[in-house]
């Protein structure tokens, strides 16, 4: 029979997946278990966790704005568009989502760090940059836009091209299509890419360190915070790593329910 | 068949992967040291970890509070080199280290870019405006930082801690954005300016603040090799490394 001498493979299913699922969750289990959670709660009390909470919840919130706002029709245009290196260009986009933290901070220094010509003119706009919360914006909105991007493009691209058509020869402008059409059918697509970048942001460590720096309520967002007591209040260190997790789990949880019972289901 | 070669391939990758020490002169049957050291002692150490005679010498850099919070969840390491004495003897008191030993001093300086740097001098600090950058609090020098700008008074050091942008976890931070020009000066060691490579100008500070800082080496007591990590111990107070150290700006303790 089948499942007889599928038997085997059963079990080694059964076994990967428990091996699996150990490796993964014990280690978050761990941040809720090493200390009991009043302990947790109390060292969120202190001020510094607070205001890295705040900076955190603000600088992402703004570069979320920022990749919303420009993110969202320029992967339209990539997405309706079909020329020459647009392969190229697509690579392009998504770079920084492979990049490692630490080549993003040195990259953004590069680029219009403040022995830049573009830092530079940045400075004497009355923009500061380094050691400014403005620059964490551009820390987080530098690694966590390429997330959305790549969503997007593909939720656009997968919208069903007659159903644009439809719109425009009912007379519809290219922007209306765009934002009564387009935009909610790839609703979901969006909403999962937002959730992306959100995550990546509310992580980002390395590029912000580097470019931005850590001082408390300007730029030192959670993980910074997390790692400045890493040695100093371990407790401390465990309390904002489980926020973190928490509003990471929070984040996946409702993109599943966003896209319906049948991804949570799922 | 497939799966035992792809088996051996795996296995073989984590044998090179454990590789990545430094190993001085062949000979395999040499003891392996974990050694834990402050990120101030890369230049030196790694100078003569290469020649090191006794044993393959694994190092590892990182902030002393963050190597000792490592040792203290139970990361095997066999020498501990911290950036102060307070954290090996916190460290021993706490049950985690043998007998540390002063092994060698540095200078706390005022860092300041090479060239264009806009301040000259500790008494500039107090301007508004000048952007310092420090090491945050719990990490040697940035605790160092703070008990040297103590020694100038409570209006002095109160004044120049208020132009403070940013705590650093560690002086690679501190140096990277006073050579970005991110920054317009910040606390470093005499040793930090001379591993910069030009980078940097050091402003020393008058003796009154006391700025020499001492550094603290020890076994732990968990060490896998405890005489061949004595032994290095020993070679830190007056061997190879010592040497080393003198010769990266470091002094005698």
């Amino acid at each position: 029979m089948r499942t007889a001498a599928g038997g085997w493979f059963a079990v080694l299913l059964t076994v990967a997946l428990a091996a699996a699922l150990t490796f993964l969750t014990l280690p978050i289990v761990a941040i809720f278990a090493q200390q009991p959670p009043g302990e947790l709660i109390s060292a969120l009390g202190e001020e510094g966790a607070l205001d890295a909470l705040w900076l955190s919840l603000r600088t992402t919130a703004a570069a979320l704005v920022l990749i919303l706002l420009v993110g969202t029709p320029a992967a339209y245009g990539i997405a309706l568009r079909r020329f020459r290196g647009r392969a190229l260009l697509i690579t392009l986009v998504e770079l920084p989502l492979v990049l490692p933290p630490a080549v993003a901070g040195i990259a953004l220094l590069a680029a219009v760090g403040p022995a830049t010509l573009l830092g530079r003119a940045a400075q004497d706009a009355g923009l500061q940059l380094t050691l400014a919360t403005a620059g964490v914006v551009v820390a987080l909105t530098f690694v966590a836009a390429p997330f959305y991007l790549r969503q997007a493009i593909a939720s656009f691209e997968a919208i069903d091209p007659t159903l644009l058509d439809a719109s425009r020869t009912l007379g519809a402008a290219p922007a209306r299509t765009f934002w009564r059409v387009a935009i909610p059918t790839a609703l979901p697509g969006l909403v999962a890419g937002t959730a992306l970048a959100l995550g990546r942001a509310l992580g980002e460590f390395g590029a912000t360190l580097m470019f931005a720096g850590s001082f408390q309520g300007v730029t030192q967002t959670v993980p910074l915070a997390i790692y400045d007591r890493f040695a100093t209040d371990f407790t401390a260190a465990l309390a904002l790593s489980a926020v973190l997790v928490a509003v990471s789990a929070a984040i996946l949880l409702s993109v599943k329910l966003v896209r319906g019972p049948d991804a949570v289901a799922r | 068949m497939t799966r035992a070669l792809v088996l051996a391939g795996l296995l073989a990758l984590v044998g090179c992967g454990d590789d990545g020490a430094i190993s001085g002169g062949g000979g395999a049957d040499k003891p392996e040291l974990v050694v834990s050291a402050a990120s101030s002692l890369k230049e030196a150490l790694t100078a003569c970890a290469k020649d090191y005679p006794d044993a393959t010498l694994r190092l590892q850099f990182a902030g002393s509070d963050e190597l000792a919070a490592q040792i203290r969840q139970g990361v095997p390491v066999d020498v501990f080199a911290g950036a102060n004495t307070k954290l090996p003897d916190v460290l021993a008191q706490e049950g985690k280290l043998k007998q540390p030993v002063v092994f060698a001093s540095n200078e706390l300086v005022l860092a300041v870019p090479a060239d264009g740097a806009k301040v000259g001098s500790l008494d500039a600090l107090e301007r508004p405006g000048v952007t310092l950058v420090v090491g945050a609090e719990g990490v040697p020098v940035g605790d160092y930082t703070r008990a040297v700008l103590e020694r100038l008074g409570p209006r002095k050091s109160k004044a120049v801690l208020a132009n403070v942008r940013s705590n650093e976890p560690d002086v690679k931070g501190i140096v990277g954005k006073l050579a970005q020009g991110a920054a317009d000066a910040g606390f470093v060691y005499a040793s930090d300016v001379k591993a910069a490579s030009g980078e940097l100008r050091a402003i020393e500070l008058p003796a009154v603040l006391e700025p020499t800082a001492t550094y603290g080496a020890g076994v732990v007591e968990a060490a896998k090799r405890p005489d061949a990590a004595e032994a290095f111990v020993d070679d830190l107070l007056a061997g190879g490394c010592h040497d080393a150290l003198l010769a990266a700006g470091f002094g005698d303790p």
